[in-house]
């Protein structure tokens, strides 16, 4: 009897201060991955079922409610404007001349072919604040330990229920994720990889985006180049910036 | 004795003129009930066959998979040597790329932003190289209800429910959003020619009809389509030879392991139009065999009848020594003249009718005011090979079978009380 209660005990306690680490890692993985500004030049590598297209574009972003991405090539893409601003987004297209507001069932389209949705692109809000988060494991990925978190939804409109990240132990950038929908289906797999330290924060320069519902080996992202917290001019995240 | 039974018969009107009559109406009558039943169960797969199945379709195997989602991506490529070497085997079909797409149609306001947005279904088609057929088969000018159709590039068609509800009148501009083939976003500007009504509601709901060549820039498929269509040359669905096309195409193309590889399908083997076919086919069979068979009871009795008028001739040919069987024998053998020339002749009549019908067709547009489903507004009759010979079977055996049953009675007439009878 004794030893039982002991066992309950140790379970217990153990189990709270895994909850309770669970959570302090998502925070510093939002200190590493989140950031009052950033401006940053990326190239998007689609690799379809027939062919790979590179889509090279520039982000403003700030805090996670705004951002402005033009798309500098190929010519079919190039001058394209999006622009996100507190849970709305637009698009541009210079050969139309039309701005379009992206809504309802089109946010779920792929973002230029990719493996990425726009849906994906709009949900930047903070882990913490949608997941609740429990350390089921440890791995090692690529020779880095690395601590297995189980995410759960806490509020209902997030576009995955659930997502297992594998979080670097060291430097808190994750390294892997599996997104799950609601029915426990797996929908997209992410891998991140070339982990840079800038502006004294880790940050994966290369992320690979595989929709396992769709045809082809993924779309690589990769950041060419990033600086944190610079100076945005407020008009960038207006729409008269889309069509200039 | 032919000769002489003959003269007797063109001679004798009584005896020739009004069997023939008979006879060739009941053929005729057969012939063009059979040729328009025929047409009227092959328009509703001709009305498919022209919008989406073709009587042929070739695509590549992953998008024949998926087809309800229209993958763009795995559209066929290099269509226009695809085309060339399709005519060039099959000799006796036209082949029309087609891309079949989906999107959001949007309408904008003076100031370019969105007025008014509503989902379409596309259909890109060769709508300006001259001498396409796609104009006629899809009989857009028909259907046309306000402006013109398509006369150069970047003109587009919107079913005329549609162009109300999202308020835009021919002349006025429209942006397509959808995914190129390769799934990024597209948004490419159109001006509305015209607006159509198709007459079923399914097509009217929401269409928007683009010249093929607009439809590759907007989704980024050059030399690309959906499906290519092939049409049979007559203009009618051959099951038998549709099905022997696809399977020699497919016997000569590539692993079925592959997504891109071409495939042939006939519109039977697509969906749920094989069994659609086989009911046609069964149902033509049912009521044309239920027409042919009160028709042969019709002309049996006429035989029958003609047989029993003749009693006292009969009576006066075996009181002057004629034998029963010679009596019994000319009466077949006139009844048989009388079965093939009516034959003939009613074929006659029968397939010209049916030749106008077909050509002409029969419209029924007011009765389809307001369907749902999915149905011609014109009937057309359809002359197949077996109307050539379908009324031969009423004509000349059930005529003949009428007079050899009434001919029996000729054995069982007595010499003996022949005077007696022709007394009276």
């Amino acid at each position: 009897m004794k030893n039982l209660f002991l066992l309950l005990a140790t379970y217990m306690l153990t189990a709270s201060m895994a909850g309770q680490s669970a959570d302090d890692i998502l925070k510093r993985v939002e200190q590493n991955m989140s950031s009052e500004n950033r401006i940053f030049e990326s190239t998007m590598t689609i690799h379809g079922a027939r062919s790979t297209r590179t889509i090279t574009s520039r982000t403003h972003a700030e805090g996670d409610k705004k951002s402005f991405t033009e798309y500098l090539t190929p010519p079919r893409e190039q001058g394209t404007k999006m622009l996100k601003l507190e849970g709305q987004l637009w698009i541009y297209s210079p050969s139309t001349d039309r701005i379009i507001q992206i809504s309802g069932h089109m946010l779920r389209q792929s973002v230029m072919g990719s493996d990425l949705s726009y849906e994906d692109m709009m949900d930047d809000r903070k882990l913490t604040e949608i997941y609740s988060a429990v350390i089921s494991g440890e791995e090692v990925i690529d020779g880095r330990e690395t601590w297995i978190l189980n995410l759960s939804a806490k509020v209902s409109n997030v576009a995955y229920s659930s997502v297992k990240m594998w979080v670097d132990s060291e430097r808190f950038v994750p390294l892997k994720e599996e997104l799950f929908a609601r029915s426990g289906q797996l929908l997209k797999r992410t891998t991140m990889s070339d982990v840079r330290k800038i502006d004294g924060r880790w940050f994966p320069a290369k992320i690979v985006y595989k929709d396992v519902l769709k045809q082809g080996d993924g779309t690589e992202f990769n950041i060419t180049s990033i600086k944190f917290n610079q100076q945005i001019p407020g008009y960038i995240f207006t729409k008269a910036a889309l069509k200039q | 004795m032919i000769k002489f039974l003959l003269k007797g018969l063109l001679r004798d009107k009584s005896r020739s003129r009004m069997p023939v009559l008979v006879v060739t109406i009941g053929v005729a009558l057969t012939v063009l009930m059979h040729a328009y039943i025929t047409g009227f169960m092959g328009d509703l797969i001709e009305l498919n066959a022209r919008f989406s199945y073709g009587h042929l379709k070739v695509t590549t195997r992953g998008y024949a998979d998926n087809i309800q989602q229209m993958p763009n991506d795995l559209a066929l490529l290099n269509v226009n040597s695809l085309t060339a070497d399709l005519k060039k085997q099959f000799t006796g079909l036209e082949w029309s790329p087609r891309i079949q797409f989906g999107g959001l149609v949007d309408v904008p306001d003076t100031n370019g932003e969105t007025r008014s947005q509503g989902p379409a279904a596309g259909i890109g088609l060769d709508l300006l190289t001259p001498g396409s057929k796609e104009i006629k088969r899809l009989k857009l000018e028909k259907s046309l209800v306000r402006g013109h159709l398509p006369g150069k590039q970047g003109e587009v068609l919107l079913s005329e429910a549609f162009s109300r509800k999202l308020s835009v009148d021919p002349g006025g501009k429209i942006t397509f959003i959808g995914s190129t083939a390769a799934g990024s976003m597209t948004i490419y500007n159109f001006t509305l020619a015209g607006t159509v009504s198709m007459g079923h509601e399914a097509l009217d709901r929401g269409t928007i009809i683009a010249d093929i060549e607009d439809v590759r820039l907007a989704l980024d498929m050059d030399d690309a389509a959906s499906e290519i269509l092939g049409f049979f040359n007559g203009g009618f669905y051959i099951d038998d030879t549709a099905v022997s096309d696809a399977q020699i195409f497919n016997s000569a193309n590539g692993p079925k392991s592959d997504d891109f590889t071409p495939v042939m399908k006939s519109l039977s083997q697509q969906g749920a139009m094989g069994t659609y076919v086989n009911l046609t086919k069964s149902w033509s069979k049912y009521i044309s065999l239920i027409f042919i068979l009160a028709m042969s009871l019709v002309l049996w009795n006429a035989g029958l009848l003609g047989g029993l008028r003749r009693y006292g001739e009969v009576g006066i040919r075996l009181a002057m020594g004629e034998n029963k069987d010679h009596v019994y024998r000319t009466m077949i053998y006139e009844s048989m003249m009388i079965g093939i020339a009516g034959s003939v002749i009613g074929t006659a009549f029968g397939l010209l009718f049916a030749w106008l019908i077909q050509k002409y067709g029969i419209d029924i547009s007011g009765l389809m005011k307001g369907s749902s489903i999915m149905m011609p507004t014109e009937i057309k009759a359809r002359i197949s090979p077996l109307d050539f010979y379908l009324g031969f079977f009423p004509g000349l055996f059930s005529t003949m079978i009428g007079t050899l049953l009434s001919g029996i009675g000729i054995y069982k007439r007595q010499t003996a009380r022949l005077f007696k009878e022709l007394e009276v």
